[in-house]
């Protein structure tokens, strides 16, 4: 604290160098919360019709899950509609799935060192699931043996 | 983060239970996605492989967690309409709870034909003589 007078003798208040950082708004705004919002009710639409007519195909059509082999998957592969449904269905359903889970770490993860590993390990198995999954349906090969 | 305050916040009744089963069988569907992913990503191993591990899925006990699967997912989604419409129309706050109910109808009716044709092989290869 220096100059605390003026030119004439009179006491100043100092400028301040930086605003105080005001209480509970330690980072800066973003709307990453509104947006992981709308698109939990977004995705959860497209996923409905997704979600639903995979189960209905996997486990009630034609005897169900009694018919599925890899024979069944691959006639299903040889076309890119069922490839591109299944794609939208594994991004969508990862995403809003570690979406639900990081609010529930938030939810009852009380220390800060639980809640950093406990979502480091939600991302890295999103991470995985994601890539292995979209691998497997570009990758897929119908003259596979073995 | 904050401690638990000394009162509750939770509400019981419909809106609280509604809530809480939203989020067991989302995290019970999140968990069985990841396995599910693995399983199926055997298809680029090889056919052999694959089919041993949907193998799983025909066992009768599988067979019926399966149902229990299909319940959870229609319990999430029809939860999830219910929400949305809490949360875009005008009327939902005040209708929450009748539309627990209606929910809780159409879940009867979409799970109980789901149990039927998914459980009648294993049904009928347990008791039956076809």
């Amino acid at each position: 604290m220096t100059a605390t007078v003026d030119g004439a003798g009179r006491p100043v208040i100092e400028a301040p160098r930086s605003r105080a950082p005001r209480p509970g708004r330690a980072r800066a705004r973003s709307n990453f919360e509104l947006y992981a919002w709308v698109f939990m009710r977004v995705s959860g639409l497209a996923l409905i019709v997704l979600v639903f007519g995979h189960l209905f195909i996997m486990n009630v059509l034609d005897g169900g899950v009694q018919r599925i082999n890899w024979g069944f998957v691959a006639g299903r592969y040889a076309s890119p509609f069922w490839r591109l449904w299944d794609l939208t269905m594994l991004l969508l359903a990862e995403l809003h799935g570690t979406n639900g889970l990081r609010t529930v770490i938030n939810d009852y993860a009380e220390r800060p060192q639980s809640r950093f590993w406990l979502k480091m390990m939600l991302y890295t198995s999103a991470f995985l699931v994601v890539t292995l999954g979209t691998l497997v349906i570009f990758t897929f090969d119908p003259n596979i043996s073995g | 983060m904050p401690k638990a305050p000394a009162g509750t916040l939770y509400r019981g009744r419909e809106g609280m239970w509604s809530w809480v089963a939203h989020r067991i069988t989302g995290v019970l569907v999140f968990f069985f996605l990841f396995a599910h992913v693995l399983d199926t990503a055997l298809i680029r191993v090889s056919p052999t492989s694959y089919d041993k591990v949907i193998g799983t899925y025909k066992n009768p006990i599988v067979n019926v967690m399966e149902v229990g699967l299909v319940a959870a997912v229609v319990y999430h989604a029809l939860n999830g309409i219910r929400i949305m419409l809490i949360d875009f129309w005008e009327k939902g706050p005040r209708y929450q709870k009748q539309m627990l109910y209606v929910e809780l109808a159409l879940f009867v009716i979409l799970v109980v034909p789901d149990a039927y044709f998914s459980l009648e092989h294993t049904v009928r290869t347990i008791f039956g003589s076809t």
